[in-house]
């Protein structure tokens, strides 16, 4: 579609001005597999900060979708392809101490070697699992 | 104050993530599936997102933030093992459903059942991590 484009640069400054926000209003990094993971192994610290976030970060988009702006999301309809890849994502990202956010929108911003490397491997994989799932099961 | 702030902040994010289609799984592997039918979206969101990023990090020089105490610490240089495989399983995650952390809790109030499971799965990966951390490093010590 020819206007989803704009929908995405609409949302990534977005996404950026929320990193901007929170970078100068607490100097913290947002990085969602940070935040939560911290909530989770209880390694976080600030702990009212985080929850604060995670509330908005959650929050917004119900109120968008329950006032009817809706977004489709069409995952996998396999339950062990569903399981397989959040035990990946959960790990993964605790191990490369962060995610998207974190790495690519706030390490590459600030020219963060780690965050270049790090995006180069999650995108690289990401293409090869994708196009494995398509040539090789149809998925 | 910091936890308003953070609120605000998590309020852009998550609208962001909305508006931007990345809550929806088939345009994360369109983007991923570069042989396929590429949907480029995701490269808009990525530069989108980076341009106020690049004014923050300029601004947090010679200063401190609002509400806190000092900006991050001049980003590590060293790229390590666990840097680069966590990247790698991440990323076979991403591919495999098309969800990072970020969307996969946005879109909780409305991703279904599916949703819902990877995000479990999601949270008992990243729970864990710290005894698997321990695990992994006395082997290492052992050998």
């Amino acid at each position: 579609m020819p206007i989803d484009w704009i929908w995405g640069l609409a949302g990534g400054l977005l996404i950026g001005t929320a990193g901007a926000v929170l970078l100068l209003g607490t100097g913290r990094i947002m990085g969602a597999s940070g935040m939560v993971g911290g909530l989770v192994d209880g390694s976080g610290t600030d702990k009212a900060t985080t929850a604060a976030f995670l509330v908005g970060l959650i929050g917004t988009p119900a109120v968008m979708s329950l006032a009817g702006w809706q977004v489709s999301t069409q995952a996998t309809t396999f339950p062990w392809l569903l399981v397989l890849g959040g035990l990946c994502v959960g790990i993964g990202t605790r191990f490369a101490n962060g995610c998207t956010s974190g790495h690519g929108v706030c390490g590459m911003s600030r020219l963060s070697m780690r965050g270049f490397v790090a995006t180069a491997a999650y995108m690289g994989a990401g293409v090869l699992t994708v196009t494995a799932l398509r040539l090789g099961l149809g998925l | 104050m910091r936890a308003a702030i953070a609120l605000v902040s998590g309020a852009l994010f998550g609208a962001g993530l909305h508006i931007s289609g990345m809550t929806d799984t088939t345009k994360v592997r369109g983007f991923l599936d570069i042989g396929g039918a590429w949907d480029p979206t995701l490269a808009f969101v990525m530069g989108g997102a980076m341009l106020p990023m690049i004014i923050a990090w300029r601004l947090t020089a010679e200063r401190t933030p609002v509400a806190g105490r000092a900006f991050p610490a001049p980003p590590r240089s060293e790229i390590t093992r666990p840097l680069v495989l966590g990247s790698v399983l991440f990323g076979i995650g991403w591919g495999l459903v098309g969800l990072c952390p970020g969307p996969a809790l946005a879109s909780i109030s409305y991703g279904g059942w599916q949703g819902a499971l990877f995000l479990a799965a999601m949270l008992t990966g990243m729970w864990a991590v710290p005894p698997l951390r321990r695990l992994l490093d006395s082997r290492q010590r052992a050998s």
